[in-house]
C-alpha cells in the first residue's frame, strides 16, 4: 500500500521534470500560474567600523592587606595607654580585638607593633616602657589567636610622638601602640 | 673625620714644658670651688704679646695671642669661680713685653685684680707656635705658675684650654675640665619626624663636627674613659641596638647579638666593659659585656624595668634606675649584681643616675609635680640637693673633675605647636652658675669626655 502510493508520486515527479526540461530546452517563457510571494526587505543601519573599546582590568579582591585597610578596620591601628602604664584598658582591648579580627582574615600579613610614650619621662626609661607597651599588645593579639611569629615589636620611647604639643591632650595621643603592616 | 684625626695626631706631638714654678710662698689666694659663686676671684687676663708682622694662616701671631686670651677669659668666667676684669680698665704700661717677667703689681692691684695672667706668643722656624704664660699672685707679688707650649697654629684653641686648666688647677687645687670635648645628639626638624645625629665638639662648643648623617635615629652617646670611642644607641635597620663608634677611624660596630633591644650603654671606668640594658619580651634587665672577649653577663633578673646603669669610679658598685618598688627610683648594687639597695626616697620619680668621677656624688633626674630637676645625692642617698629646675631637664653628665654637670633642657610646646627647643646647659655644684652651651642646632644627650691627654 505504501509502495503503491510512492510509485504514483514517483511518476508524477518524473512527469513534471520532463515538462520542465522541455521548457528549458525550447527556451520559451512560461509564467507560473501562482504569483510569487512578496519578499520582505528590511533596511539595516549602516555598519561603522569603530575601534574596540578599552577594558579596565582590576584584580578581584574585596579587602587588600594594606595599612589603610587595617587602619579602617581598627580605628587607625592604635591602642592608647595611661601615664606610665602598659596594661590594656577596655578601649585598648576593643581596638586590638578589631586588629586581631583583621589579622585572622589576612593570615599572610606580618606586622610590627611599635610602642610609644609621651615626653614626660626620661629617655631610657621610656625606651623600656615603650617595649613593655609593644609587648602587652603582642601578648594580647597572641591570646586572641594571632601567630606570634607574625608579630615583631619595636620601642621608640618618646622619640616619635604622633602629635606635637605639651599638655595632657597631646600626651594622651602619644602614649600608644601602633600596628604597622610590614 | 680627617680634621679629627689631624687633631689627635697633633695632640700626640704636643710638647709641654713646666718652668719656674714658684711654690715657695704658700698660695695666699685660694678659690673655693664650693662657694665660688658668692665671690668670684677677680683676675686680669692680658693678651699674649706677639708680633704683628709674623703672618700665619688666619692672622698675625699677635691676633692669635688675643684669641687665646679671649678663650681663656671665657673659660674662667663660665666656671663661675673667676671674674675676668675688663681689659679697658688695664693700666697700659702693665702689659708691655719687658714687664712680662716683672709685672707692676701696684698697677694690677689698683684695678682690683687678685691674680694676673700674662705671656707671649711667637712663631718658630718649624712653623709651630711657642706660647708661654705666667700666673701671678698680685697681692702676694709672686709667680704662682708658668708653662710653655709648642703646637701647630691650627691647634691654638687647645693651648687656650690647657692654660685655663693650669690656672684653674693652681687656684682651686683641683684639676680643670676645659681641655675636654662633648659628644651629644644634634636635633633638627619637627617633633614627629625629628632628625638626630651624633656630633662632637670642644666643651665650649667650638670645633664642632657631625659624626653621623641623620639617616638612622641615634640616642644616648657616652665617651670611653680611656679610648677615642663612643658607645651609643642606633636604630639601624629599625632594630635599636647598642653600637661602638671609633672617633679616629669612623668605624661603627654593633655590640653583641642580643635577641631584644639593647640600650642605655655606658663604659666601665677602665674602658674594658660596656654596661647596658636589654629589653626582651617586655622586660628590661641590666647586662655587662667584656669588650675584648665579648662575653655577656646578666646582672639583674627582675620583672621590673632596670635601666640607666652607671659604675662607681672604683668599679665596685653600679647605680641604676628601677621601678621594682612601684615607681622609678635609684638603686645601688655590687658590680656583680648582688646587694641591691634603694637609695632615693624623696617624692616623685628618680632616674638617670650617674656616678661622679670623684665618687662622692650621684647625679640624677627627678620628676615631681609636673617639673623636672637635675640633682645630686651621696651614694648612700643622703644629702640630696637639686641644682636645676624646668619643664624638662634631663640626662646629667659630669665634667671630669666632678665639679660641673651638663644636661639638656627642652622647652614646652605652646598650643600652636611652637616651642620644643632643646639645648645643652651646664650648672656647677653650687647650683647658681647655670649657663647654656651654644650648639649649631638643637641638642640633647650630652656626654662629657675625660681630660684629653
Amino acid at each position: 500500500m505504501l509502495e503503491k502510493m510512492n510509485s504514483v508520486k514517483y511518476w508524477a515527479l518524473i512527469g513534471s521534470a520532463l515538462l520542465l526540461s522541455a521548457c528549458a530546452n525550447t527556451n520559451t517563457g512560461t509564467v507560473p500560474d501562482t504569483p510569487t510571494e512578496p519578499v520582505a526587505v528590511e533596511t539595516e543601519e549602516p555598519v561603522v567600523a569603530s575601534p574596540p573599546e578599552t577594558v579596565d582590568v582590576e584584580t578581584v579582591m574585596e579587602d587588600p592587606a594594606t595599612q589603610s585597610s587595617l587602619d579602617m578596620a581598627s580605628g587607625n591601628s592604635v591602642a592608647y595607654f595611661g601615664y606610665d602604664r602598659y596594661d590594656l584598658s577596655s578601649d585598648a582591648r576593643a581596638a586590638l580585638q578589631a586588629q586581631a579580627a583583621w589579622l585572622q582574615t589576612h593570615a599572610a600579613v606580618k606586622i610590627t607593633v611599635e610602642g610609644h610614650c609621651d615626653e614626660r619621662g626620661t629617655r631610657e626609661y621610656n625606651l623600656a616602657l615603650g617595649d613593655r607597651r609593644a609587648n602587652s599588645v603582642k601578648n594580647y593579639l597572641v591570646a586572641l589567636g594571632v601567630d606570634p611569629s607574625r608579630i615583631h615589636t619595636v620601642s621608640y620611647g618618646k622619640e616619635r610622638p604622633a602629635v606635637t604639643g605639651s599638655g595632657e591632650a597631646s600626651w594622651s595621643k602619644n602614649r600608644r601602640s601602633y600596628t604597622r603592616v610590614n | 673625620m680627617r680634621l679629627l684625626k689631624l687633631l689627635i695626631l697633633v695632640t700626640a706631638g704636643f710638647t709641654l714644658i713646666t718652668f719656674a714654678v714658684t711654690m715657695s710662698a704658700a698660695a695666699r689666694i685660694v678659690v673655693d670651688v664650693n662657694r665660688g659663686h658668692a665671690d668670684p676671684l677677680p683676675i686680669a687676663v692680658t693678651d699674649l704679646v706677639g708680633s704683628e708682622s709674623d703672618i700665619i694662616s688666619g692672622g698675625s701671631v699677635k691676633d692669635y695671642g688675643q684669641r687665646i686670651a679671649l678663650v681663656v677669659k671665657a673659660n674662667l668666667t663660665r666656671s663661675g669661680l673667676f671674674r675676668s676684669i675688663d681689659s679697658d680698665a688695664f693700666i697700659r704700661s702693665g702689659i708691655i713685653e719687658e714687664n712680662l717677667r716683672n709685672p707692676n703689681f701696684d698697677n694690677w692691684k689698683a684695678i682690683g685684680a687678685h691674680a694676673l695672667m700674662n705671656g707671649s706668643i711667637s712663631l718658630q722656624e718649624d712653623g709651630r707656635l711657642k706660647v708661654e704664660f705666667r700666673l701671678w699672685d698680685v697681692l702676694g707679688t709672686n709667680q704662682m705658675t708658668g708653662l710653655r707650649y709648642f703646637t701647630s697654629p691650627k691647634n691654638w684653641r687647645r693651648i687656650a684650654h690647657l692654660i685655663s686648666d693650669a690656672i684653674y688647677k693652681r687656684m682651686t687645687g683641683e684639676s680643670g675640665y676645659f681641655d675636654t670635648r662633648v659628644v651629644y645628639i644634634s636635633e633638627s626638624g619637627i617633633a614627629t619626624k625629628r632628625v638626630k645625629r651624633l656630633a662632637i665638639m670642644d666643651q665650649d662648643g667650638h670645633n664642632h663636627i657631625f659624626l653621623t648623617d641623620g639617616k638612622n635615629l641615634v640616642l644616648t652617646p657616652r665617651f670611653s674613659p680611656t679610648a677615642q670611642e663612643i658607645t651609643y644607641l642606633s636604630y639601624h635597620n629599625d632594630d635599636p641596638r647598642v653600637y661602638l663608634y671609633n672617633i679616629d677611624s669612623g668605624k661603627q660596630e654593633i655590640l653583641g647579638d642580643f635577641p631584644g633591644m639593647t640600650f642605655a650603654p655606658r663604659f666601665s671606668p677602665d674602658g674594658n666593659k660596656v654596661i647596658m640594658s636589654q629589653a626582651y619580651k617586655g622586660n628590661s634587665d641590666i647586662y655587662v659585656m667584656e669588650l675584648r672577649t665579648r662575653k655577656i653577663k646578666q646582672l639583674t633578673r627582675h620583672t621590673a624595668i632596670d635601666t640607666s646603669p652607671s659604675y662607681s669610679p672604683d668599679s665596685r658598685y653600679v647605680t641604676f634606675n628601677s621601678d621594682r618598688g612601684g615607681s622609678q627610683q635609684i638603686y645601688v648594687m655590687d658590680s656583680n649584681g648582688k646587694n641591691i639597695k634603694r637609695i632615693s626616697f624623696g617624692k616623685g620619680r628618680y632616674s638617670t643616675p650617674v656616678w661622679s668621677p670623684r665618687g662622692d656624688l650621684i647625679a640624677f633626674t627627678r620628676q615631681y609635680q609636673g617639673k623636672f630637676y637635675i640633682g645630686v645625692m651621696r651614694p648612700d642617698g643622703s644629702g640630696e640637693r637639686l641644682l636645676s629646675e624646668s619643664f624638662l631637664d634631663e640626662g646629667p653628665t659630669w665634667s671630669p673633675n666632678g665639679r660641673v654637670i651638663m644636661f639638656f633642657r627642652q622647652q614646652p610646646y605652646d598650643n600652636k605647636g611652637r616651642g620644643g627647643e632643646t639645648q645643652l646647659w651646664t650648672v656647677d655644684l653650687t647650683g647658681y652658675n647655670e649657663r647654656q652651651v651654644i650648639t649649631p642646632l638643637d641638642a640633647s644627650d650630652p656626654a662629657w669626655s675625660p681630660l684629653i691627654r
